[in-house]
């Protein structure tokens, strides 16, 4: 099919029976739903959609290819626009592939500032994730609510680094800068509104009976798709596979933290439907909240960066590191050849999985029920076309 | 669950497929073995089937351009959720025309990963359902992700580069 859009297929039947129209319709690339510039071209009969295909690329950038020309200090930055909805993942990920590379030890304080500045990430964009979906199928209030629990990280997250969302925060060897004098008990009296916050917003919406309906056995994923079309995160999670590279393939200080592993269980339908990846999102957060009082309450003493040379030179060779973003594993594979810039970096990113299920997931179901597939997956646009 | 160590999974692919894999380079996670092409397909149903593999993710899939050598080299990470294990595939494919066949039957997260080797490396894979550009445009030329990508100086009127800010 035509990936133009915008035309009208009309199909007539041979035997001379009333004629059926199948209608291609563009949603997006600038549609309130899509979560950044993407674009579905739906074939449908009626309402229901015979399929969707997903139409990306808008947001290429090729970071990949920027990667080869800035050199190792430099692609830092250009890291928080992967994902620009939880970019201290992207400045972690790239800096443990550099420090896997060149053999860098990373000092504890600045590990333990990692994964603070990554759960509060998590927390951020969570509350995008779930406030968007709320909105997306209607209950406009509950994103409200989201964002005001937002706004709070955004300003934490603006004393701790000076940047609201491309925080731009870790660095090749540690962190840009060690914690402001009392942000630590802000982020503590963050946690104490936070977590009957997130109470509220289970009675507010999530089992609210109109919302959770909406969902139960939408879009189901089975365990299978989930691993073979590599799903990742809350979606691969939702789907009942208990897997979360913090706990099953531990890297900086995760494995001297206590935490749980939310799963799908088919509350509200079957295992794997759009509610499931809604509810692990909200578990996740409380989970978040558990490891962020961990690492307050055991912060060690000490430098935040080790000694890195600035004219980097990681010896020649390859390596792939995974850690756990807000939208699951995440894979870096870094080629160095021992000079100054890196060779190649390969990105490979959550939401570039997810979008590449739909096709499978939206056949038969409702068109409105795309946007609930799409906000359920969490897709951010910039992460899939990098 | 018995996750394996490289070395051995290595080493039944070598008892299997001789010497169409390779020698087994770097160590724990990143421990990769060359495939020729033409074994590859066999490599990856085996990998994928063998109840003691069981390799039920391809977890990454990339290529680098190689000019020196003249390859592109794609590079599969595939990943055992069943049995918490690793793999890395490296396949050569000649840079004036690489080929390399499809795994996207076996895996369906490898369609649009080929898809994008496809349209920023310019591989093709040899028996992928759908084989087209997906992050650039249609008309795009050329595939930037080579060594030796020139970016064209306009696209349809747009011109793609700007007097530096900072010249006197």
């Amino acid at each position: 099919m035509s990936l133009t859009g915008f035309e009208v297929e009309v199909q007539r039947e041979v035997n001379g029976a009333l004629a059926t129209e199948d209608m291609t319709l563009s949603m997006g690339p600038q549609h309130p739903s899509t979560h950044g510039v993407l674009r579905f071209v739906v074939r449908a009969d009626g309402e229901v959609m015979k399929e969707a295909i997903p139409d990306i690329g808008y947001l290429h950038r090729s970071i990949e290819k920027i990667a080869e020309k800035v050199g190792w200090h430099g692609f830092i930055p250009y890291t928080d626009r992967v994902d620009y909805v939880a970019a201290m993942f992207c400045n972690h990920g790239w800096a443990m592939a550099v420090e896997k590379l060149a053999g860098i030890e990373v000092p504890r304080r600045a590990e333990y500032c990692r994964v603070i500045a990554d759960e509060l990430c998590r927390i951020h964009s969570h509350l995008l994730s779930v406030g968007s979906m709320a909105m997306d199928i209607g209950a406009f209030t509950p994103f409200t609510h989201a964002i005001r629990e937002r706004e709070y990280l955004n300003d934490l997250f603006e004393e701790l680094c000076g940047a609201r969302l491309t925080f731009h925060y870790m660095r090749i060897g540690g962190v840009g800068w060690d914690l402001p004098p009392g942000w630590t008990e802000k982020v503590l009296r963050f946690l104490d509104r936070f977590e009957p916050i997130i109470e509220e917003y289970d009675r507010l919406i999530s089992y609210n009976k109109i919302y959770a309906e909406r969902l139960a056995g939408v879009a189901v994923i089975t365990a299978e798709e989930a691993v073979d079309y590599n799903l990742v995160g809350p979606n691969l999670r939702g789907s009942g596979v208990r897997y979360d590279v913090r706990r099953d393939e531990p890297y900086s200080v995760y494995p001297e933290l206590e935490f749980d592993v939310p799963v799908g269980r088919g509350e509200m339908g079957t295992v794997g439907d759009c509610f499931d990846r809604y509810i692990v999102r909200m578990r996740e957060m409380q989970q978040s909240c558990r490891i962020l009082r961990q690492c307050l309450a055991r912060l060690p003493e000490g430098p935040v960066i080790a000694k890195v040379p600035r004219n980097l030179k990681p010896p020649a060779g390859d390596c792939y590191v995974r850690l756990e973003s807000a939208r699951g594993d995440m894979g870096w594979y870094v080629v160095s050849d021992g000079t100054a810039f890196p060779y190649r970096c390969k990105i490979r990113t959550g939401s570039f999985a997810a979008i590449s299920i739909v096709p499978k997931v939206s056949r038969n179901l409702m068109i409105a029920d795309l946007i609930a597939v799409i906000a359920s997956l969490d897709l951010v646009a910039p992460e899939i076309d990098r | 669950m018995a996750a394996l160590e490289a070395a051995a999974i290595h080493a039944q692919l070598r008892r299997r497929f001789g010497d169409a894999v390779g020698d087994l380079a770097g160590t724990g996670r990143d421990a990769s073995t060359t495939v020729g092409a033409a074994t590859f397909p066999e490599v990856c149903r085996f990998l994928k089937t063998e109840p003691a593999l069981a390799f039920d993710c391809l977890s990454n899939l990339s290529g680098v351009d190689y000019p020196k050598r003249s390859v592109i080299q794609v590079v599969y990470h595939l990943f055992s959720y069943r049995h918490r294990h690793w793999i890395v595939l490296k396949v050569d494919a000649g840079r004036d025309d690489p080929v390399v066949p499809t795994v996207s039957h076996l895996w369906s997260h490898a369609d649009w990963q080929e898809r994008e080797v496809f349209d920023l490396l310019g591989v093709t894979f040899d028996g992928h359902p759908d084989l087209r550009r997906i992050l650039m445009p249609e008309d795009w030329p050329g595939h930037p992700l080579r060594k030796d990508f020139v970016e064209p100086e306009e696209y349809h009127g747009i011109v793609t580069s700007r007097e530096s800010l900072l010249k006197a």
